[in-house]
């Protein structure tokens, strides 16, 4: 417990002076993880990811899943591989840094001006940037001449619907990735409950997402074609492109690093199966599944890899600046997903203070933190009902993320869906 | 708490006024919002405060609490896409803009908006296509109301 202390008083130095600090002073030693003693699957839907730390040098990212992705310039032979991608299942498309890429990618135009993509994340982040085509590559497989967002901050004013007051993570510092590959359940980044909002033909104005603009700005929120929409690449996969698993090995509180894999497709290789996992299906309208936790139903909760920890309301104690829980000792908790399908699964999970992400490690089993004060009440306040199930749910297992719309195996139900 | 919350009368508001801020604003801000949001705009009224619900076209669904004197003490959304935050917060969307920069400033990696100043509390979760987030101004919430009720 002595040790805890100290090391906590080291984090919070950390978090103080911010993410430089964890260039000096922040090392420390490595846990031991658990080395999962099966082979990693192999094959030509398998693609390597690791809990590393990221690529920002002298920068620890705790519990984040990287990846490697090549893209190339649409049917030449002309590629560049960009690693530090960040595999993220609570969004869906493929975001790079502009300023890791040097080749140039044609731009998707929306009736004679550049089409611009914008995603707004819940840590209170917006990523702004052009929409281009481009080959891409993962493991064996190639999504041809798909749309993908290039992050730029450009030399006009970015629309304030799409800032909207958040952070700019334009750079490789902010972002701490080079990219964020989003393979959730939906096709597109503008889709939900199987129809796009940023069609004409769906709604009445288009929604913050896609944006036309000339050159010195003038921009509009605009809709797009689903064709030209930006896709989640595993859809644009000619085989394999219903889903994903994510696979990483287990942790024992912390370790260095976690390695794993993301295969392509579910139930379409030998590599694949769904084999005894249990299928959680969502609620089409927001791709949320029930968390039981502390006798309270959880109906917007919901598993993604994007997530650094566990996040979920609880009296534990948080940490100094309030994001994340400080129990003193770790907590052994469980709850239970329950599935639009009733489908039912007790999940045990560990709480421990958010302190050693000052050692030096990048994986760590029992990171978590508050979502907000509110109180859930389904009638009353549905919006504080979350359970956001992070990176360490993912430690040790087997997680399908089947997307909406797409062929599932036969006896499986319709997508979207989670399995574990 | 709760018999107080179930206690909310139901009602339809057509009327139109003014654009004034939102939060921290008075009552009529709810209008613009509602115009703003070209929503419809449902009225729950209790002893304590009055909620104003408007769902945008979008799906995008705003809630403005009201307190009995007429202030907009705090505003609560659930949807796929982000509400206007600065037709939302109105006077109070500097702070909010500078208080998630320090949010995002202060670890690496992503987790929930948590945005705590001593008169804006403003906080977020969920994930693309299904946002779920609050702002309240901890000093104008009426006597007698939790905030953990605000959503």
């Amino acid at each position: 417990m002595v040790k805890k202390q100290r090391t906590l008083r080291l984090l919070l130095g950390c978090i103080s002076l911010g993410a430089l600090a964890f260039l000096a002073g922040c090392g420390g030693s490595s846990s031991s993880s658990n080395h999962s003693t099966t082979p990693p699957p192999t094959g030509s839907n398998v693609q390597s990811i690791a809990v590393n730390g990221g690529p920002v040098p002298g920068q620890i990212y705790p519990n984040g899943a990287f990846t490697s992705v090549t893209l190339c310039a649409p049917g030449t032979s002309t590629c560049q591989t960009v690693d530090g991608i960040l595999v993220d299942t609570g969004s869906s498309g493929l975001r790079v840094l502009a300023s890791a890429l040097t080749g140039t990618f044609p731009n998707i135009t929306i009736s004679g001006n550049n089409a611009y993509d914008c995603v707004n994340f819940i840590d209170g982040s917006y990523l702004w940037g052009p929409m281009v085509q481009a080959d891409i590559e993962m493991a064996g497989e190639k999504a041809s001449s798909a749309s993908v967002q290039l992050i730029e901050n450009p030399t006009f004013t970015i629309p304030s619907t799409c800032s909207n007051g958040g952070v700019n993570e334009d750079t490789q510092l902010a972002l701490g990735a080079n990219g964020i590959l989003g393979v959730g359940q939906e096709p597109t980044d503008c889709f939900i409950d199987g129809v796009s909002p940023c069609l004409s033909s769906v709604s009445t104005s288009p929604p913050p997402v896609y944006y036309t603009c000339g050159t010195t700005g003038n921009c509009a929120a605009s809709f797009v074609p689903v064709a030209q929409q930006l896709i989640n690449p595993v859809v644009g996969f000619s085989t394999d492109n219903n889903g994903v698993t994510i696979e990483l090995q287990s942790v024992s509180d912390a370790a260095a690093t976690a390695t794993g894999s993301m295969i392509f497709g579910i139930g379409t290789q030998s590599n694949n199966a769904l084999g005894s996992a249990t299928v959680f299906t969502v609620d089409p309208t927001d791709d949320d599944i029930t968390t039981n936790f502390n006798s309270v139903s959880l109906a917007g909760s919901f598993i993604d890899s994007g997530s650094n920890g566990l996040f979920f309301q609880d009296a534990i104690p948080t940490c100094s600046g309030g994001g994340f829980y400080c129990p003193g000792s770790t907590l052994n908790l469980s709850a239970q997903n329950v599935g639009a399908n009733n489908a039912q699964n007790t999940v045990n999970f560990s709480v421990d203070s958010a302190v050693e992400t000052a050692s030096g490690d990048a994986a760590f089993s029992n990171l978590a933190g508050p979502i907000a004060t509110g109180a859930c009440n389904t009638t009353t306040n549905p919006n504080a009902c979350t359970f956001d199930w992070g990176l360490p749910f993912f430690y040790g297992r087997n997680v399908y993320v089947a997307i909406d719309g797409r062929t599932m195996p036969s006896g499986s139900p319709a997508g979207p869906w989670w399995a574990y | 708490m709760n018999t107080l919350l179930g206690s909310f009368a139901l009602l339809v508001c057509f009327s139109a006024l003014p654009a004034v801020a939102a939060l921290g604003g008075n009552a009529s801000s709810i209008d613009a919002d509602q115009a703003q949001m070209k929503g419809s705009v449902e009225l729950k009224q209790s002893t304590a405060f009055t909620v104003h619900q408007i769902k945008a076209p979008t799906g995008t669904t705003v809630r403005e609490y009201v307190s009995p004197t007429g202030t907009v003490f705090a505003v609560a959304w659930n949807g796929p896409f982000l509400p206007d935050m600065r037709q939302l917060l109105g006077t109070y969307f500097d702070q909010y803009s500078a208080g998630a920069k320090a949010d995002k400033a202060s670890y690496v990696g992503r987790r929930p908006l948590n945005v705590q100043l001593p008169g804006l509390v403003v906080q977020m979760t969920g994930h693309v296509r299904d946002y779920h987030g609050r702002a309240y101004l901890p000093n104008q919430v009426p006597a007698g109301v939790k905030a953990e009720d605000l959503w």
